[in-house]
């Protein structure tokens, strides 16, 4: 900081930094950007008027998608370089609103590659029409690029602005089937929602940084430490832990976490197969990586730099158990719930939505593992942290499976209840096997890519136990863990029942689906990788591994 | 190692994988589904030569001298191990090898296979599924018998699940879709807890506890290049943790054992508690009281091949975990709980057999027949954990896991064979009611004489393969407690009880008095087939055991003479330590002593050393 201020001089700086250090790293979402302009270009100019929308939007997410694997590339290299100490290969970009580092790459990454799919599965399932197709893309790249900022975000009010940026759109995408009763009554509840939380969440960034004068996330574990080491003005303590309670309520919307997860269902059933498919990889895989920011924003060991060491060091060791052990019931709640009210469903996409609760739940539980341990075994929060980028990696092949499938049966059956489906092993054998492949995969058996990503969660919360990391919540979070995944067997496996015991009902008209199509390759594509990732996990989990130095 | 270099490396893996690559060229849509046939000998093809395998590597002599690859008879130590990296980041490999304890098991379920696959022509719905299905599940046996890392064993056993759901729940009986869920889920259930031993016991692993030599024994290092492997393992700054089940068991045989050393929850030792949930996976399989009650319904429900491979394959593969990973990793909780496995063990030897007394379904007296001889293997098992007084006659013990690996073998031939048995009178009249039945011998002679015999060797009579391994377990059991052997050695006279009603009322009497009595047409060809084999080997495995124990005990013998020298030696140590520490000098022999009160003195007398 140079004492005189020059606006010359600030200028400059700010020039540089934006030019020179933020946008090369910002390029795949500077390429959503220039797709969301082009897209809607294309409908005031009549010549272009006729360009396929979801053609633009492939082709922009495609470059996206391409940026992102050459940063991810490029920072891997940079962590792989012995000369390059960890904290070289974190750049702040923007003034230090958002951080780049090897977590926010492997995350865009996902995102990104999931956009790739997503625009191609739109496309065959053909729900946004000629006329819907530029605002359905321009709705969906808008909101990525929301989540493009929530798994990069540094700062408290990034944090809301992103994930402000991020629901708006989902709100009329939710409500894009026009005419559907249930389509706009699920609008209008995940607005209500999404406005209700957003308030509490904005009040306690606001209470926050008034009793810690900062909102940058990397300083936010000093400034507690300060804070509770000084002992404060009276109340500050309290007001803290409401303000992080009311932040919690804002993440666990997004997350769908219980009980801020009623939205869900119905939104879910009320919207298209392909919306909820977006809101449950996409929207779940930002909303994950933003705990873990916030998360380690709270709980990040403190050094022993002005304040006494071992106040500061207890002080933080407070912090952590209380952020541990909210994640960790979130997490044992969520899962339990999911997987109890998935029983009764008759809807395939609300058993979906059940199940991305579920889902929520299970991850949550690495994230409480790697914050419990990032003091004591920074191997183990690092292995934690790689356990949830790996189940966000995994996570986006099965779901996006799993409603792709709902999508192009709907087109077929016209009908998504799981009813329905009776008998459809005799007719259509290919898209059978593929279900199951996902919903065994979601259960978490090997050799399927579910089972890893099972795997590693379960294997973190061991970790903690043996390095005596919250050990108590741990083991109660493993015994939640392993008796959900036995009880939504129950439910994944009825799905599959219906589908091969049960007989065709003799009023279905629809053909049967031809596997060897467009659409059963596509299929075929995002059914693949979760045989591959189940048996050949070491290249996904060696990329995941690189986004797991944020606990380091 | 380069794959190619290794000998063991093709055979195993060609064993292992063969039937799930056909299962994958069946799947492709370019076998047509109307070809029936195909389908059915290719599978037949395959799983006979998958068995012609097993036979090359298990009995070289037959096919000319011993090779490399081949199986060596008499020798006690892992064979024809092959070890590739697979994950290297947790240490997960590709480790497979065969001992006495798995070749026999191994070759058991290519044999059962084999004829479960002839079985296969009375399926008539969805051929093409079926095998597809079967043939998958016999990798996942297979793959279960040869894998030396925990999670390759995992994975393996867990691929079983999917394909036996839907074997049971589109091909079985009426109750089918209950009967498969229910399979379903107990397994689940059991693998879940075995997941949760399974890390727990990997994250308190250390191979660098080890010696150079164990190391280079258990498969750890390279030979060729243990060297430079051990020195960097040396220099390792943490905890090495290893899947590697052969250096879990040296590490938890360890004076020193972490596993007995941590304390988990409730006061118990992570060995305890490992020992405990990997117990409850295996017994579910096994089954014992009380968690059988899948058994019956999936054998009822299930198919006739089906019910030969849940019989004869499946429920061994509990017995075989236990055998493989349960005691040598957990010793010292194997050695407190042994009442324990014991105990289950009678007590669903005596409820199994009389639930069979019970029952009027003959599908289902026999497979409370199963879960009655299987308790057999659990008592065999057990019992050697137990301290003969205090002079560690390590072949009492040793001759009860030879008898439970010897039962296990019987079992899956005699059952195979029951079920099979069964199976031939149910596509023909479609009931199984012991009542309706009734002068088969009169119409079916041939087949009712090989029936009979089956039925005797699942009864035990000498001279049949039954008889060895419950005479071996019951007396090997009377030198662990003496009221257990009685009523063992009583269960018998149910068994025989069950049996001989229900060949009197089946094959005996004067005439059928069920439905369908025109349908009661000799036996086939290709039945005769499936069911000669199995008689000839319930009879020759009766006649000369040796030629499954020159196998057997070897491995299992190795295996007890290295446990029990550790339970003296901490045995020992617990006394001397006691005598030690009483200033009176009075030694106190029976003084309860937990092994992680011994393990945690001795670390204290190290440290007050240094």
């Amino acid at each position: 900081m140079t004492p005189e201020l020059n606006v010359g001089t600030l200028l400059n700086e700010l020039f540089i930094d934006t030019v020179r250090v933020s946008l090369p790293l910002f390029r795949p979402e500077l390429c959503l950007v220039a797709t969301i302009v082009l897209l809607l270009m294309c409908r005031m100019l009549p010549l272009l008027r006729h360009l396929d929308s979801g053609g633009i939007a492939l082709g922009g997410v495609c470059f996206a998608a391409w940026y992102a694997y050459v940063d991810f590339l490029s920072i891997g290299s940079q962590m792989g370089d012995p000369l390059l100490s960890a904290d070289a290969v974190r750049n702040e970009l923007f003034g230090g609103l958002l951080v780049f580092d090897s977590f926010t790459a492997f995350l865009r990454l996902v995102l990104a590659g999931f956009l790739v799919l997503y625009a191609v599965l739109t496309k065959l399932s053909g729900i946004p029409d000629r006329e819907d197709g530029a605002d359905f893309y321009s709705l969906v790249l808008g909101s990525s690029l929301g989540m493009c900022l929530m798994v990069s975000a540094n700062n408290l009010v990034m944090v809301f602005m992103a994930i402000e940026m991020a629901s708006v759109p989902s709100y009329v995408l939710a409500g894009m089937l026009k005419g559907r009763p249930a389509s706009s009554e699920a609008a209008l509840k995940y607005a209500i929602y999404g406005a209700g939380t957003a308030g509490v969440m904005l009040y306690g960034i606001s209470l926050i940084s008034g009793v810690l004068g900062t909102l940058a996330l990397p300083d936010l574990s000093f400034e507690i430490s300060r804070v509770l080491a000084v002992g404060g003005t009276s109340g500050s303590t309290m007001v803290l832990c409401l303000g992080g309670l009311m932040l919690s309520v804002g993440l666990a919307f997004k997350l769908s976490a219980v009980p801020f997860h009623f939205w869900c269902p119905d939104v879910f059933e009320g919207a298209a197969a392909e919306v909820g498919a977006f809101l449950s990889v996409a929207s779940k895989a930002a909303a994950i990586a933003l705990l873990v920011r916030v998360a380690f924003a709270f709980s990040a060991p403190v050094g022993d730099t002005a304040l006494g060491m071992s106040a500061s060091a207890v002080a933080g060791s407070d912090v952590r158990h209380f952020v541990v052990y909210v994640i960790g019931l979130f997490a044992a709640i969520t899962c339990t719930f999911g997987n109890l009210a998935a029983y009764g469903q008759t809807n395939m996409k609300r058993l979906l939505a059940y199940s991305t609760i579920a889902h929520a739940g299970y991850i949550m539980m690495a994230v409480a593992a790697a914050v419990a341990m990032v003091a004591i075994s920074v191997d183990g929060a690092r292995d934690a942290v790689s356990a949830v980028a790996f189940y966000l990696a995994t996570y986006l092949f099965m779901n996006l499976g799993a409603f792709g499938i709902v999508a192009l049966l709907r087109n077929r059956l016209k009908s998504e209840e799981i009813a329905s489906y009776a008998g459809l092993i005799h007719g259509s054998p290919g898209i059978v096997v593929a279900m199951a492949v996902v919903l065994v995969s979601l259960v978490g058996l090997p050799p399927l890519a579910g089972f890893v990503a099972k795997f590693l969660v379960f294997s973190s919360l061991v970790d903690a136990i043996t390095a005596g990391a919250e050990s108590p919540l741990m083991l109660s979070l493993l015994v939640v863990g392993g008796f959900n995944t036995v009880i939504s067997l129950f439910y994944y496996l009825r799905v599959l029942k219906v589908m091969t015991f049960d007989p065709v009902p003799e009023d279905r008209v629809s053909e049967p689906f031809p596997f060897v199509s467009i659409s059963g390759a596509m299929i075929t594509g995002l059914v693949l990788p979760v045989l591959v990732f189940g048996v050949f996990w070491s290249g996904l989990y060696a990329a995941a591994h690189l986004a797991g130095v944020i606990a380091s | 190692m380069a794959p190619a270099e290794n000998p063991a490396f093709w055979p195993l893996t060609v064993i292992v994988f063969l039937p799930a690559l056909v299962a994958a060229g069946l799947s492709l849509p370019i076998i047509p589904k109307a070809r029936e046939e195909i389908i059915r000998w290719s599978t037949l093809a395959t799983t006979a030569v998958v068995f012609l395998l097993s036979l090359w590597v298990a009995v070289p002599q037959f096919f000319g001298a011993v090779g490399p690859g081949q199986f060596v008879v008499g020798q006690a130590e892992m064979q024809g191990v092959v070890k590739l990296p697979w994950i290297e980041s947790f240490g997960i490999e590709y480790l497979l090898g065969i001992d006495g304890i798995s070749l026999p098991l191994v070759v058991l379920t290519t044999f059962i296979s084999m004829l479960a696959a002839a079985a296969s022509w009375s399926i008539k719905k969805h051929v093409k599924a079926y095998h597809i299905l079967f043939l998958l599940l016999e990798t996942g046996m297979l793959g279960v018998f040869v894998s030396l890392d925990f999670f390759l064993f995992y994975v393996f056993w867990e691929v079983m699940l999917l394909p036996m759901y839907f074997l049971i729940g589109v091909w079985g009986g009426p109750r089918r879709e209950y009967a498969a869920i229910k399979f379903f889920l107990y397994t689940l259930l059991g693998s879940v807890l075995m997941l949760i031993a399974i890390l727990m016991l990997y994250f308190t692993s250390d191979v660098r506890l080890l010696s150079d030599e164990q190391l280079i024994a258990t498969h750890v290092v390279q030979p060729s290049t243990a060297t430079q492997e051990i020195a960097s393992l040396r220099s390792a700054e943490s905890a090495v943790h290893t899947f590697n089940l052969m250096a879990l068991a040296a590490v938890g045989q360890l004076p020193n054992s972490p596993f007995a050393a941590t304390t988990v929850w409730l006061g118990m030792s992570l060995e305890t508690w490992a020992f405990l949930l990997l117990l409850i996976g295996f017994v579910i399989k096994v089954p014992v009281f009380p968690v059988h009650t899948w058994l019956p319904d999936a054998h009822v429900e299930a198919p006739t091949p089906i019910s030969m491979i849940l019989a004869g394959v499946l429920l061994k593969l509990g017995g075989y975990g236990i055998l493989r990973i349960c005691y040598p990793i957990c010793p010292g909780a194997g050695l407190s709980l042994a009442w324990l496995v014991c105990g289950v063990g009678v007590v669903s030897m005596v409820y199994g057999a009389f639930a069979a007394l019970a029952q009027t379904d003959f599908k289902r007296m026999v497979a409370y027949s199963s879960v009655s001889h299987m308790g057999y293997v659990m008592l065999g098992l057990g019992v050697w954990s137990a301290v003969a007084g205090q002079e560690y006659r390590w072949e009492f013990w040793a001759q009860g896991v030879n008898g439970a690996m010897f039962q296990m073998l019987a079992h899956g031939i005699s059952s195979a064979g029951m079920f099979f048995m069964v199976g031939v009178l149910y596509d023909r009249v479609h009931h199984r009611n012991l009542n309706e039945f009734g002068g088969i011998f009169s119409k079916m002679p041939v087949y009712s004489g090989l029936a009979i015999v089956v039925f005797f060797a699942g009864l035990g009579l000498p001279g049949l393969c039954g008889f060895i391994g419950e005479v071996l377990v019951t007396l090997s059991s009377w030198n662990y407690s003496r009221p257990l052997a009685v009523i063992s050695a009583f269960t018998v006279i149910l068994t025989a009880a069950y049996i001989l009603w229900a060949i009197q009322k089946v094959y005996l009497g004067a005439e059928y008095r069920g439905p369908y009595e025109d349908a009661l047409k000799p036996i086939t060809p290709r039945e005769l087939s499936i069911a000669t084999p199995l008689v000839f080997l319930a009879i020759l495995f009766g006649v000369a055991p040796q030629t499954l124990f020159q196998y057997v005990t070897p491995s299992v013998n190795q295996q007890v003479e290295t446990l029990a020298e550790w339970t003296r030696d901490v045995n020992d140590g617990a006394r001397k330590m006691i005598v030690a520490e009483d200033d009176h000098g009075v030694p106190d022999g029976n003084s309860v002593i937990t092994r992680a009160e011994i393990v945690s003195r001795e670390i204290a007398s190290r440290w007050a050393q240094d």
